[in-house]
């Protein structure tokens, strides 16, 4: 071992307690942030994996300005065609194509405004957590027309259930009047209630007859299994449209704009208090260096005078707080990757949690997952801090003279 | 060439309201293998003396020449590699640090010089028998003796064989056969490797060893006796 980081390491060594007491402050902001970073990088990804998949998906293919402002005009002429098209290209079933109304919904007793959304039934499932949300009756099928699911809370509003009849009337593409009857097949419930009350389906071919869109939908959902492949395949797609038709493609961040604003509200706060827990433990470590500098004032009077320069000796001071930092980095990271990797086998809740994570379509358990960068980040944000910590108790040897400091007691 | 040229050195100190001179225009030459003692009672500006020849101090005015070099205008880094590499150090407290053993202590010095890492092995092995301590290598100043230590402190001193060695008080914390081994080590470096020693003390037998004696009172020099030649 180095003389000088043996010397470096036995300094520490002289206050045990001190020591201690000073590695468990960067060893504990270290696991704390560790597992913090992880649960917040988790949640993320499930929020917004979860939200992308229950209906948005990653990626859609509209008519330009539908995006703003839904109009049955704005459409993709030959939309099944196109779907299955790119689902041929990617060699993937989830890319669905829908299209979208607004209607007024009777049953025998009353009426409700909901959205008219048409599936393809066959691949709604895999771009969509509303098939699998269906608590009576069963989704859409292939072969079916007239039928409809609607939500929970419409189907008690409208006092029907499996089975009834219900009345759509709309508007079609074309600004003709569009009805239809439709049977009631399936009942959802996503305990969203607004989403429950406002959105039913129908399958796409039905839904093009009874709006006279004649072959078109109002836009293509892709879903992919990483949200890094997002550009990437926005690309390929731009690439794929068919030439003339005037189609544009959105991703999920301008589809869902509200959804990274609350991921980048929730890391800005997340974010301030891990500064603070930072900065605290920084003033820790200036603590401990300043004492123990304030402590060898005789010493370091000592190798001064045998020839060592003040800046050697700020070197010796930084090298034993990057020894603090580095074993509370190496214990820290270590407990909170343990402390994570238990989570992420058992999942992690908290009282209230439930009601909060529906909002976004989470389920009531995160399970943080361990990455290099949750490992890493926190980890070299202390470190960091904690060498920046040191720097003001060496640079006060600078000012130290050998014949005076040797006076110090 | 003299090792050491003191002229006209002045040097104050204000104490509260008071001004003491500790230096008041000392002249001194000092030949290469010279064994010096500086010897004045308390406050008679023998450690000042010393710490202006060793660049630890700087005097008011006045010119510290060592070996033809003037250093009481050098900047602190120049000074401090002069130290290192020029001058051997002995402490009247030994100034050890305490955390590392005789042998790292001797190292460290060397480390800083550059020695490579096996040379600096062998010579601090080679010093410590040299001043009597093999076998002790290993054993840190907490477990030593002050005769001991002050061998280790003199061994580090040594070690780089500089051409002067600066000793301050060496023997006040020793007892008077401890006082006499040492005593015994400087003269045997002194005539072995010719190296220059400058003694400040006020104990009598340490000046009984000295080839030249001189005194100081309030700053200045009041008597320089060649012990030798007497």
């Amino acid at each position: 071992m180095n003389l000088v980081f043996r010397l470096a390491w036995r300094n520490l060594w002289r206050q045990p307690r001190r020591t201690w007491l000073t590695v468990g402050a960067i060893m504990f902001s270290n696991m704390l942030l560790v597992f913090m970073i992880s649960l917040q990088f988790g949640m993320y990804g499930l929020m917004i994996d979860n939200t992308l998949q229950a209906f948005t998906g990653h990626l859609q293919i509209q008519a330009p300005g539908y995006i703003d402002d839904q109009k049955m005009r704005q459409t993709v002429d030959n939309v099944v065609p196109l779907a299955t098209e790119l689902r041929d290209y990617f060699d993937s079933d989830n890319i669905a194509a829908r299209a979208t109304a607004f209607a007024l919904v009777s049953s025998e007793e009353r009426s409700y405004g909901t959205a008219v959304i048409g599936t393809e039934p066959a691949f709604e499932r895999n771009v969509s957590t509303l098939p699998g949300l269906v608590t009576q009756g069963r989704y859409l099928g292939e072969q079916d027309a007239a039928e409809i699911v609607i939500g929970a809370a419409l189907a008690r509003n409208l006092r029907v259930a499996l089975g009834d009849e219900l009345t759509l009337i709309g508007s079609g593409r074309d600004g003709s009047f569009a009805a239809a009857v439709v049977n009631i097949v399936g009942v959802f419930e996503s305990g969203l209630v607004d989403f429950d009350r406002s959105i039913t389906e129908i399958p796409l071919g039905f839904f093009q007859d009874v709006f006279y869109m004649d072959g078109s939908g109002h836009y293509i959902v892709i879903n992919l299994p990483l949200i890094d492949d997002v550009p990437v395949v926005q690309e390929q797609v731009e690439a794929l449209l068919p030439a003339g038709e005037d189609l544009v493609v959105h991703d999920w961040d301008a589809l869902q704009p509200g959804l990274k604003q609350a991921i980048k509200a929730d890391m800005s706060s997340a974010f301030f208090m891990y500064g603070i827990l930072v900065i605290l433990v920084a003033f820790s470590v200036l603590n401990t260096q300043l004492m123990s500098v304030l402590e060898r004032t005789h010493e370091f009077g000592i190798v001064l005078s045998l020839g060592l320069t003040p800046g050697r000796l700020g070197r010796l001071v930084l090298l034993e707080t990057a020894i603090l930092g580095v074993l509370g980095l190496l214990f820290g990271a270590l407990l909170g990757a343990l402390f994570t990797y238990w989570f992420s086998v058992n999942g992690f809740s908290y009282p209230g949690m439930e009601e909060m994570t529906a909002k976004f379509n989470l389920p009531a358990r995160f399970y943080p997952q361990v990455s290099v960068l949750s490992l890493l980040i926190g980890p070299a944000v202390v470190f960091i801090f904690t060498i920046l910590a040191a720097v003001y108790p060496a640079l006060r040897l600078r000012k130290l003279h050998p014949v005076e400091a040797m006076r110090a007691v | 060439m003299s090792a050491v040229t003191c002229v006209d050195l002045c040097k104050t100190y204000r104490q509260g309201e008071v001004d003491i001179k500790a230096l008041d225009h000392v002249s001194i030459e000092i030949d290469k293998g010279g064994f010096v003692c500086l010897s004045a009672p308390s406050g008679g500006g023998k450690t000042t003396l010393l710490n202006a020849i060793g660049g630890l101090d700087r005097p008011d005015s006045g010119e510290v020449i060592i070996n033809g070099r003037r250093i009481d205008n050098l900047p602190k880094g120049e000074l401090a590699e002069l130290r290192l590499r020029q001058i051997g150090f002995v402490f009247q407290a030994f100034n050890l640090i305490p955390v590392l053993t005789a042998r790292e202590n001797i190292e460290f010095v060397m480390q800083v010089q550059g020695v490579p890492a096996a040379e600096r092995r062998q010579r601090a092995v080679e010093i410590l028998e040299e001043v009597g301590l093999a076998g002790l290598e290993d054993r840190r100043p907490a477990d030593m003796s002050g005769g001991q230590q002050q061998r280790v402190a003199v061994a580090r001193a040594i070690v780089s064989r500089p051409a002067l060695v600066l000793a301050d008080e060496p023997t006040a914390n020793l007892d008077s056969k401890t006082a006499d081994g040492l005593m015994e080590l400087f003269r045997e470096l002194n005539e072995h490797h010719n190296t220059t020693f400058v003694i400040a003390t006020h104990d009598k037998r340490v000046m009984s060893y000295a080839k030249r004696l001189v005194r100081m009172l309030d700053g200045r020099i009041v008597d320089d006796i060649n012990q030798d030649a007497a």
